[in-house]
C-alpha cells in the first residue's frame, strides 16, 4: 500500500490551505519522511511559490497526466530536503484537464515510492475539489474562526461524509488568543462544538507566516514561530503520534477569566 | 456560559463570539437539512394539523425543537394530547360552569 494520501481542503478560499500543505510537507520531510506534495489547483498555481520552488518548474501535473513527461520529471526536488518533492499545478490549463480517476492513478503510482502524499485542493466544491479528494486516505479541513469559513467547512464535511471519505480532521488556522479572551472570536471549542469533528491542530496567528511565504521558506522551519510549532505538531499527529495540544488559550487563561469576572481587566 | 459571565458583570449584550456561534448553529442547521426556515415553519404547522385530525392536542404546550447530535440533525417534538377528547369537552365545560354559579362573588 505504501504512502498515506492526505488531502488538504477548506471550501472557502484564503484560509491557509496552501500554507498548511507546504508546512506539513516540510515538517514531515524534516522528520525523515519521504513526501510528495501535489498542487491540485490547476490554473492558479501557488504551492511552488510558498515552497520557494517556482524557478525549477519544467513539467507539471497536467503534463504527467497527458503523458508529455515521465512522473519523475515532474517531481521537483526540494532544496533542503532531498526526499521532499513537489508536483506543481499547470498554470495555463483549467480543472477539466484532470479527472478524479487520473488523480487516483497518479497517487497509486506514487504510493510505493514515498511515505506521504499531500494534495493541496483548490477552494470550492467543483471538479478541482473532487480531483483532490478522490485519492485521499484522509482529508484535513482548514478553517478560520469566522462564520463564513466555518460554514464552508461544514459543507465540505457534509460532502465528505456523503462520499464515505470520513469526516476528516480539522485544522483551525489564524487563531488570535487575545480576541478569544475578549469574546471577539470563536474559540477552538466553539468551532469543534459546531462542526462536531476532531481537531488535528490549532494554528495561532503569527507574524512570521507572511515573511516566510515572502521568502518561500515555510514557517515551520522557524524554530521560534508558534505557528511553525503548531504545524510540526500536526505533522507528528498525521504520523500517528499522540502529541498534546499547545497551551494557547481556553484552559490556560483561567486566572485571567477569573480576573475579568471581577472587573480587573 | 459566556452569557452568564456577561450578566454577572452587568453587561446585557452577548459577546460577538457568542453571536457568531448562535448564528452559525442556526445557519448550519438549515444548510444541513437543506430546508430554509420558512419552509421548516410550514412543515411544523402541517405536522400539527395532521395530528389534530386524529387527536386533540394542547396547542400552547407544543414544543418542537431543532437539535444537533454530533453531525445528525433532529427535529424533536413534544406534543401533549389534550386530557379530554373533543366529544367530552362540552360535558367538561358544563361541569366547569356549575361551581361558577356558586362562586359568583369569588374572584375566580
Amino acid at each position: 500500500m505504501g504512502a498515506k494520501v492526505v488531502t488538504v481542503t477548506s471550501g472557502k478560499g484564503g484560509v491557509g490551505k496552501t500554507t498548511a500543505t507546504a508546512n506539513l510537507g516540510v515538517a514531515l520531510a524534516r522528520m525523515g519522511k519521504r513526501v510528495v506534495v501535489i498542487d491540485a489547483d490547476i490554473g492558479l498555481r501557488n504551492l511552488d511559490v510558498v515552497m520557494g520552488l517556482e524557478n525549477r518548474i519544467v513539467y507539471d501535473l497536467v503534463d504527467v497526466i497527458e503523458g508529455r513527461c515521465k512522473l519523475r520529471q515532474a517531481m521537483i526536488k526540494h532544496k533542503q530536503f532531498p526526499e521532499l518533492y513537489l508536483i506543481p499545478a499547470a498554470q495555463t490549463r483549467d480543472k477539466t484537464a484532470v479527472s478524479p480517476v487520473d488523480m487516483i492513478q497518479l497517487a497509486d503510482k506514487l504510493r510505493p515510492e514515498v511515505d506521504f502524499i499531500l494534495i493541496d485542493s483548490p477552494a470550492g466544491i467543483e471538479r478541482g475539489f473532487r480531483n483532490a479528494v478522490a485519492p485521499a486516505d484522509e482529508v484535513l479541513i482548514v478553517t478560520n474562526p469566522e462564520v463564513s469559513a466555518v460554514r464552508d467547512a461544514d459543507r465540505i464535511i457534509g460532502l465528505l461524509e456523503a462520499a464515505h471519505k470520513g469526516p476528516g480532521r480539522l485544522i483551525l488556522n489564524r487563531v488570535k488568543m487575545e480576541m478569544i479572551r475578549k469574546g471577539e472570536m470563536l474559540s477552538a471549542d466553539d468551532v469543534t462544538d459546531i462542526l462536531a469533528i476532531k481537531l488535528i491542530g490549532i494554528v495561532p496567528e503569527d507574524e512570521n507566516v507572511v515573511p516566510a511565504s515572502n521568502s518561500g521558506v515555510p514557517v515551520t522551519l522557524n524554530e521560534n514561530s508558534r505557528a511553525g510549532q503548531a504545524f510540526r505538531n500536526i505533522a507528528r499527529r498525521l504520523n500517528g503520534e499522540n502529541v498534546p495540544f499547545m497551551q494557547l488559550d481556553e484552559s490556560g487563561n483561567f486566572l485571567r477569566r477569573l480576573a475579568r469576572l471581577f472587573g480587573q481587566t | 456560559m459566556a452569557g452568564l459571565f456577561d450578566r454577572m458583570r452587568g453587561r446585557a449584550s452577548r459577546s460577538s463570539a457568542q453571536e457568531a456561534k448562535e448564528r452559525l448553529q442556526f445557519i448550519l442547521f438549515h444548510d444541513r437539512i437543506d430546508l430554509p426556515p420558512e419552509q421548516l415553519e410550514a412543515m411544523k404547522r402541517e405536522i400539527l394539523e395532521v395530528i389534530s385530525k386524529y387527536v386533540s392536542i394542547e396547542q400552547d404546550r407544543v414544543d418542537i425543537a431543532l437539535q444537533q447530535r454530533q453531525r445528525d440533525s433532529l427535529i424533536v417534538a413534544e406534543i401533549p394530547f389534550s386530557k379530554t377528547s373533543e366529544a367530552d369537552s362540552e360535558l367538561v365545560a358544563e361541569l366547569r360552569e356549575e361551581p361558577k354559579i356558586q362562586l359568583d362573588d369569588a374572584d375566580e
